[in-house]
């Protein structure tokens, strides 16, 4: 391995070495973003549409001497699905939906399956994905490689735990196959791996049964973090999804103020009619917001919003209407209450130029209250405010790279620009630390920021070289790699 | 296997990959050395390996490592260039600007005719450039950003009878790079073209009469101000530009009596 610019000199002193290895065509470039846009990158993009192409991508890797980055619906908000100056393998076009079993709700899908396009296939015999993630362009693959989690993470757990088997192509281009039983300890790394151990070929997934087009929907606001914390307190053990939008530039006496949206799944026989609310048709988010504003543009409109006086503004008044409001309840369809991020489709062209990150913490129960209200205070004494602020109950799984805890996280979105980036950097590894205090984690499918030193701490040593063993015997060649990996894994 | 770059990339903290081709002395060194200092990654090509070592140990980065790796390349191997503008890139994890600046000015005096000499100039100072340049374009295309500029002179502006294949190596390079500028700039790539008068650099001493000048850094300072700035064409120092002026304006009747 070459790591000194020494190296590197004495290495193009020989122009044979050079000549023995093939060019990839220049072609394939292509500017590959940040999911939030903060980060450009390029790379040499290859999209198989089967098993034998795929493999194939594999081979140039090696014959080119470049590494391989895994990509699907390219979701996440950092470098987890950049590969700069190497190849990126995106599997969208592999999307076969290969079986489905509508009496067991067992389906087998190629990795680059959106959630969109999962949930549509099964709605109408009465099935949902058992986690659904913020957004439905998400890949399957990518959310098995991240192990995502939806509003209902306390009770559910993440997609791993609905995950009954997968085939893993690994970078020799062999095909393993491993479910709880069989390559136990390569299902339990590979989920939630980032796409270091192999490529997900297929996904064998357990649905969740469904009687109903519907969910019983309650909202209300909370004065503060405290009655935000209490509600989900007393709400968790009877309720299905629970989500909380926390008003982040409200200060003093009202910090952690904000809505809170929790929905239960109706009971068989509660709905009257479910042939008809579990219609496709039914569920669909219509073009237009309020009636008459097309909902494709309206990024342009929110985007003067985008600093902090006019988030102020939205954020006070989406509280005070929802206050205002009272409790409220009403039934909704599944698709509206799960996608709100797509609703507004390019939301995130608000943020341009510079873009957005997202930080999201996951601390135990008994320190997450201080520490959620420590962080929305530093942020605001930096001059820092996040825009949008997600709250969510979380419990741990078996998977060895896992981000949960038997806690919360909060997820926080930040504009960034030009002129704040350092800044934004040094709050981050300030954030880091009141984390790691708190015996949180982080997770890597929102992450920009995290440091190697940080992610030892929380993983532990012990995980880590766990790890990286299993990663020694499914790709020795360490020929699966991302900007992430490198960036908190690579060793110095 | 070999293909991991020798940095990591951190979304938030980008650092800037530049290229300087013909970098071992003189304006090139110059540019390294700033560029480094304005916290560029920068990949050094030239011929000699000891300017090159000599460069990448004076230029030492936060943590203490170089931020300047040296590659030892002749621009008149064309046919490594592909390959080597690849490996370069790989390496430095990334391109935002590729600055040629390779040129040789063997003495030419004024009734000599020397094929040798003028077919030097001609491969080092345009042709290698294209070789290099295209690379870049193909690649900035794609991209859809990056900064390319390229070291011409101000004797690129007339044919004199002092220095016939070095005035038509530059006025080629003046041409080529306006023509990579209106291929590019719709794709959101900026060329500059950099017309420097008289620097004090090996170059010079071949320069039978010399006023106006300055010294590499302040060449180089001068130079990444007109490319940060996306400038089209720039003088340096700016006075240049009046002489230059003159000289384009100046009727053939008078122009070809003079001796310069």
């Amino acid at each position: 391995m070459k790591t000194t610019a020494l190296q590197t000199s004495a290495k193009n002193l020989s122009p044979k070495q050079t000549a023995q290895k093939i060019l990839l065509p220049a072609e394939r470039l292509e500017q590959v973003a940040s999911w939030g846009g903060a980060t450009q990158s390029v790379s040499y993009v290859y999209r198989p549409a089967t098993v034998e192409a795929l493999s194939d991508v594999f081979t140039l890797a090696r014959r080119s001497d470049r590494n391989v980055g895994l990509r699907g619906g390219g979701n996440s908000y950092g470098d987890a699905a950049l590969n700069s100056e190497n190849i990126i393998l995106d599997l969208r076009r592999m999307n076969r939906i290969l079986e489905w079993n509508p009496d067991s709700g067992v389906i087998r899908v190629e990795p680059g399956v959106t959630l969109a396009e999962l949930w549509q296939y099964i709605i109408e015999d009465g099935w949902w994905p058992p986690v659904a993630t913020g957004t439905s362009f998400t890949t399957m693959g990518g959310s098995a490689a991240m192990n995502v989690h939806g509003k209902n993470a306390w009770q559910a757990g993440p997609i791993g735990d609905h995950i009954l088997e997968f085939d893993l192509m690994m970078s020799s281009g062999e095909i393993i196959t491993c479910n709880r039983t069989e390559n136990r300890d390569v299902f339990y790394a590979a989920i939630g791996g980032f796409g270091m151990l192999g490529v997900f070929t297929s996904l064998t997934l357990q649905m969740k049964r469904i009687y109903s087009g519907l969910l019983d929907v309650e909202t209300c606001v909370q004065a503060d973090l405290d009655d935000m914390f209490a509600y989900f307190h007393e709400n968790v053990a009877h309720s299905n999804y629970i989500v909380g939008w926390i008003d982040s530039l409200a200060a003093g006496q009202t910090v952690g103020r904000g809505d809170v949206h929790r929905a239960n799944y109706l009971p068989e026989g509660a709905d009257p009619n479910p042939s008809q609310t579990l219609r496709l048709e039914n569920q669909h988010l219509g073009p237009n917001l309020f009636g008459v504003m097309p909902r494709s543009i309206m990024w342009l409109f929110m985007r003067p919003m985008m600093r902090d006086t006019g988030m102020r503004f939205v954020n006070r008044g989406k509280y005070l209407a929802g206050r205002f409001g009272g409790m409220k309840r009403y039934r909704q369809p599944h698709a509206q209450f799960h996608f709100l991020l797509d609703y507004i489709p390019d939301w995130k062209r608000a943020y341009q130029p510079g873009g957005l990150i997202q930080y999201q913490p996951f601390i135990p129960k008994e320190t997450a209250a201080d520490a959620f209200r420590e962080i929305l205070e530093l942020c605001q004494r930096r001059g820092l405010p996040n825009y949008l602020t997600v709250l969510k109950r979380h419990k741990p799984d078996e998977f060895l790279m896992s981000y949960a805890v038997d806690g919360f996280s909060m997820a926080m979105d930040f504009r960034v620009t030009t002129e704040n980036r350092r800044r934004v950097v040094w709050l981050a590894r300030e954030l880091d630390q009141i984390v790691i205090n708190a015996g949180g984690r982080f997770y890597f499918a929102k992450d920009s920021t995290l440091r190697p030193e940080t992610a030892a701490t929380y993983l532990g040593e012990a995980t880590i070289a766990r790890f990286r063993d299993l990663k020694q015997q499914c790709d020795p060649e360490n020929i699966l790699q991302t900007d992430l990996w490198r960036r908190i894994f690579a060793v110095a | 296997m070999s293909s991991t770059n020798p940095f990591t990339t951190r979304p938030l903290e980008p650092q800037p990959r530049a290229i300087v081709i013909g970098a071992s002395s003189g304006l090139g060194a110059a540019l390294v050395r700033r560029l480094a200092a304005q916290g560029y990654r920068v990949a050094a090509l030239a011929r000699r390996e000891a300017e090159l070592a000599a460069l990448r140990d004076q230029v030492t980065g936060a943590g203490g490592r170089s931020t300047v790796l040296p590659y030892v390349h002749d621009v008149t191997d064309t046919e490594l260039v592909p390959s080597l503008f690849d490996q370069v890139t790989q390496d430095l994890g990334g391109l935002d600007l590729i600055i040629y600046c390779a040129a040789v000015q063997p003495p030419v005096d004024l009734h000599e005719y020397n094929f040798k000499k003028d077919q030097a100039m001609l491969r080092t100072n345009l042709l290698g450039a294209v070789a290099w340049l295209n690379q870049a374009a193909i690649r900035f295309e794609r991209a859809k950003s990056g900064r390319i500029a390229g070291i011409s002179s101000i004797a690129g502006d007339r044919g004199r009878v002092g220095s016939p294949v070095y005035n038509t190596s530059k006025a080629g390079l003046d041409a080529y790079l306006e023509a990579l500028r209106n291929r590019l700039s719709r794709h959101g790539v900026a060329v500059t073209t950099v017309k420097p008068g008289f620097i004090d650099t090996e170059l010079l001493k071949n320069a039978p009469r010399t006023f106006w000048v300055i010294s590499p850094d302040e060449a180089a300072a001068q130079t990444l101000a007109a490319i940060n700035a996306r400038k089209q064409v720039v003088y340096v120092p700016p006075r240049w530009r009046l002489v230059s002026l003159v000289v384009r304006a100046m009727p053939s009747v008078i122009f070809r009596r003079l001796n310069f």
